[in-house]
């Protein structure tokens, strides 16, 4: 038989062209993803952390050079660099507390199956369609007593005591942007929570039902536990992108008034777009994305821990 | 009995609760759009004026480059929500079915791109499209938008492609097809809910982005809507009526899109649970 | 039609084997069953024929020809799906005609072929419509519709009736064996459940653990299982196994049970005086006799099939099982006589490999 002397030479493998094929296959498919993010996203990023020890102002032609620790240095006295890290704390906590905790209530809400959940579910989902400059400067109106209903209302339930703009007044303007995110976001966090909750096997709260657990038992002893890893990775990576996130400040206070609402990401966008100053934004984004991976790490061992106790 | 009936009510209400507070600023949003100008100051609480009017949307089409900017960003996000969806169905597929070594690597490099402050890639990425004649111009921003959007998308149609069984493809390819025509034939048509889903959530953030917009066009000739709406807002801060009724206008072909595909965006996301 | 050649084909993820060289040569039109517990390798191996997974070793060749490198599209085999593998946005007819449809074939010929396969299973009726509005039965047809149309080099079915009912599985094995015996295809059937090996085979191969432990017909397995695992994977209920030490005496064989009770082969067995070795004997070959024959039993537990009836019997704390299709013994309580006719008896050693008959 003539396969014979084939398989002689070589038992079992395959020719070397088949198996060269075979490996390259999926590379073939992901080939183009890979391309664009290693070339839009991956190189600048290095360029863009190459910047922060150099002198890179855009219009400068005979910028470019390196200026060592330069930038770093210049950062590490930078009075408003922190105040808005302070300011990122406080405008990244709230709002990542605040779109869970709501966000939470929602996909519970929708979990349940009523008549007309789906036309409930688009509505309530809708304000994550609207783009983020629009939120911002929707919200922005809203809060304006010439325009927007808010303040008036605000005054009506005694929370303020003349109709005035909350973004125009340093003790109360961080709530603004906030607000707009909360409404922008909540969406997501309940987009991800009820696709979660839907994961559970429905038999589990039949089971506990029938052993005798009310409600908040199930609640606690079998929904909680199911959605702690979307709770903690969703958590996560919000609060990554919501540090980073300075369109609606940008578009509603523009970090005023005197920087009380000036996050670290508007930071770097005021130093970047408004004083074309790229190396010295590059510097304190490479800070932001230091303390940020130390953060996502700092979750990871926690996260690793919480899971070796049980 | 009525203890149910009792939650029954505070669960409908609390649904209701959340529909008012999140269609409010929209509603706000269409309400001063049809304000006469005349009315604005007066019958500023009120929730509907006592005379409406098209006028601002006359003005805001008529007398400003805004159907440009329409344009431009239609042509922008559908040309984005296009590529993204082919490039992250290749990527997601050959995710979902093909063990080989450099996965892992792939879903790292991925992963990495959603961690770092995207406004630190403005100054690199200017610098290298400048040379090549991609900045201001359409061609540049949806290149960036494509590898903005597409590992999120590949990850969301992962999860759809995770879903399908393996044996229909298997089938396809006893049947005498290539790996490549059972993938077009018999598994692209079975995602169509998910590809839905890609093209919606990508259109939507494409037909948003400001950043980059601002960055690499300059001039109103290829500005996309949100740059044209944020000229115009700085430009005529006091007119509320018109700005507003640009608003809406920025606002529609996001929101069309988005109810068409929601349903799908919950279901992706469960598969991709289910598998956990 | 064609034959299909495996010679010492073996398959491994990394260093862990899942599958050791496997030798089996299939003639062209025999009806073959990879027969063996989840997880034997039986199903991996059909999928390597298929070139659906890789060969990592030895060689398969379809009609003389090797195609260890072909891709399961060049292979021209057909296969049905344990899940069936229905496309879903597709007609019944436009499944049948998806393979024809690839390789171009006139409009002419796929509409002949599909007529002709869709009478054949009584599919007519059905042609328009997607498989999601199909019963079990019917989306089984389709597939075996699927797999005729294009006339291959041989079937393969990887566990095609395990999604249906017990009466569906019945008629479909049955109509299975019906369109073998009408296009003498080549064909190779994996399942775990004997009975469908049992019925559809003209030769059966035993899998367990990632190799062969016996190939040959449905009766040879039966008659003469090569080792305990075949004994006791073939018949149902299940073979006895009673262990025992070999006793020669004058030529001839004796077993003595664990619990004491001696039972004489009839003939000589060629192993040492004193070896541990496995008796085995189907409950249907144990005979309940009179009193005052064989050996006395207690009845623990009778399970009337309807056809018959199991017995759960002890003797000396040893327990075996009895069938017999006598509807007197459902009746039986407190203890029988049984014996075991010696021509019945087969004999493993302490690997558990068959001492054969023949073995002098």
């Amino acid at each position: 038989m003539s396969y014979h002397q084939v398989a002689g030479t070589r038992t079992g493998g395959k020719r070397p062209l088949r198996r060269f094929a075979d490996a390259a296959e999926p590379w073939f498919y992901s080939a183009p993803v890979l391309v664009l993010i290693i070339a839009v996203m991956l190189v600048p990023l290095l360029l863009g952390l190459s910047y922060a020890f150099r002198d890179i102002q855009l219009l400068n032609p005979f910028s470019g050079g390196f200026v060592g620790l330069k930038h770093l240095k210049a950062l590490s006295q930078d009075a408003a660099f922190y105040r808005a890290l302070k300011n990122t704390l406080w405008w990244t906590g709230a709002s990542v507390f605040l779109q869970f905790f709501f966000g939470l209530i929602l996909a519970l809400l929708l979990d349940k199956p009523f008549a007309g959940r789906g036309i409930a579910q688009a509505l309530v989902f809708l304000p994550w369609a609207v783009p983020t400059f629009l939120a911002g400067l929707n919200w922005a109106w809203l809060f304006n007593p010439v325009i927007g209903p808010l303040p008036h209302w605000m005054v009506s339930l005694g929370l303020l005591s003349a109709p005035n703009n909350i973004l125009a007044d340093p003790q109360l303007a961080m709530w603004g942007p906030i607000i707009a995110n909360v409404w922008w976001g909540i969406p997501f966090f309940a987009i991800t929570l009820l696709a979660a909750l839907q994961a559970i096997p429905r038999d589990l709260y039949e089971a506990a039902a029938i052993d005798g657990a009310n409600p908040l038992q199930r609640f606690i002893s079998i929904t909680l536990p199911f959605l702690a890893p979307t709770i903690a990775i969703t958590i996560l990576l919000r609060t990554v992108w919501i540090a980073n996130f300075a369109d609606l400040i940008v578009v509603m206070t523009n970090g005023g008034p005197a920087d009380r609402t000036q996050i670290v990401a508007s930071y770097i966008f005021t130093q970047a777009f408004r004083r074309l100053d790229f190396g010295y934004a590059s510097a304190i984004a490479l800070v932001l994305l230091v303390l940020l991976l130390a953060y996502s790490m700092l979750i990871v061992v926690i996260r690793q821990r919480l899971i070796e106790k049980d | 009995m009525t203890g149910k009936l009792i939650g029954t009510i505070a669960h409908r209400g609390a649904i209701l609760v959340y529909i008012a507070f999140a269609l409010f600023p929209l509603f706000w949003l269409l309400k001063v759009s049809v304000t006469p100008n005349d009315l604005l100051y007066s019958e500023g609480v009120r929730l509907w004026p006592s005379r409406s009017t098209f006028d601002h949307y006359h003005f805001v089409i008529e007398n400003s480059a805004f159907p440009t900017f329409f344009k431009n960003s239609l042509i922008v996000a559908s040309s984005t929500a296009f590529a993204v969806t082919v490039f992250s169905s290749l990527a997601g597929y050959a995710l979902s079915r093909f063990r080989f070594r450099g996965k892992y690597v792939i879903i790292a490099l991925m992963l990495i791109t959603q961690m770092f402050p995207l406004v630190m890639l403005v100054a690199p990425i200017f610098k290298m499209l400048s040379p090549l004649g991609l900045t201001n111009s359409l061609t540049g921003l949806v290149i960036v938008y494509t590898a903005f959007n597409v590992p999120f998308a590949t990850f969301l149609m992962q999860s759809f492609f995770d879903g399908i069984p393996k044996d229909l493809e298997e089938a396809a390819m006893i049947d005498g097809a290539s790996r490549f025509t059972a993938f077009r034939q018999i598994i692209l048509p079975l995602t169509l809910p998910g590809i839905a889903a890609t093209l919606g959530f990508v259109f939507t953030a494409a037909w948003s982005e400001l950043l980059f917009a601002l960055m690499l066009i300059s001039g109103n000739a290829s500005a996309t809507f949100p740059v044209g709406l944020l000229t115009f807002v700085s430009k005529f801060s006091v007119d509320f009526g018109q700005m507003m009724a640009a608003g809406v206008m920025a606002l529609i072909p996001a929101c069309l899109f988005f109810l068409l595909i929601q349903r799908y965006l919950v279901q992706g996301l469960t598969a991709g649970a289910v598998k956990g | 039609m064609a034959s299909i050649e495996l010679h010492s084909v073996g398959k491994s993820y990394g260093d862990h084997p899942v599958l050791e060289g496997v030798d089996l040569n299939i003639d062209d039109g025999e009806f073959i069953v990879l027969v063996g517990p989840s997880g034997c390798g039986k199903s991996t191996l059909l999928r390597m024929i298929a070139g659906l997974e890789d060969i990592t070793s030895g060689t398969l060749a379809i009609d003389g020809q090797r195609v260890n490198d072909l891709k399961p599209k060049d292979r021209d085999i057909a296969m049905v799906f344990q899940s069936y593998a229905l496309y879903p946005h597709m007609s019944v007819a436009e499944n049948m005609s998806y393979s024809l449809r690839l390789r171009r074939k006139s409009k002419e010929v796929i509409d002949a072929a599909v007529g002709s396969a869709s009478q054949k299973l009584g599919l007519d009726p059905y042609l328009a419509r997607r498989p999601k509005a199909l019963s079990g039965g019917q989306r089984q047809r389709v597939a075996m519709g699927r797999a005729i149309v294009r006339k291959p080099k041989a079937f393969l079915f990887d566990e095609p009736l395990s999604n249906l009912d017990a009466r569906l599985r019945e008629q479909m094995r049955a109509e299975i064996k019906r369109m073998h015996a009408e296009l003498g295809a080549t064909s190779v059937y994996v399942t775990h459940d004997q009975i469908e090996a049992m019925t559809l085979a003209s030769r059966i191969v035993a899998m367990n653990a990632g190799s062969v432990q016996q190939i040959g017909s449905p009766l040879e397995l039966y008659d003469r299982p090569a080792n305990l695992f075949v004994a006791g994977f073939i018949g149902s209920p299940g073979m006895n196994f009673l262990e025992g030490r070999l006793s020669q005496s004058n030529g001839v064989s004796e077993i003595v049970l664990s619990n004491g009770i001696q039972v004489s082969l009839g003939r000589h067995v060629a192993r040492a005086d004193g070896e541990m070795v496995t008796l085995g004997i189907r409950p249907e070959h144990v005979v309940a006799a009179s009193s005052g024959t064989g050996v006395e039993a207690q009845v623990e537990l009778v399970e009337p099939t309807g056809l018959g009836v199991i017995l759960h019997l002890v003797v000396h704390g040893e327990s075996f099982k009895l069938f017999s299709t006598d509807r007197m013994l459902m009746q039986a309580q407190g203890a029988i006589h049984v014996t075991l006719p010696q021509s019945r008896l087969h004999v493993f050693d302490k690997d558990g490999v068959r001492i054969s008959e023949d073995d002098v």
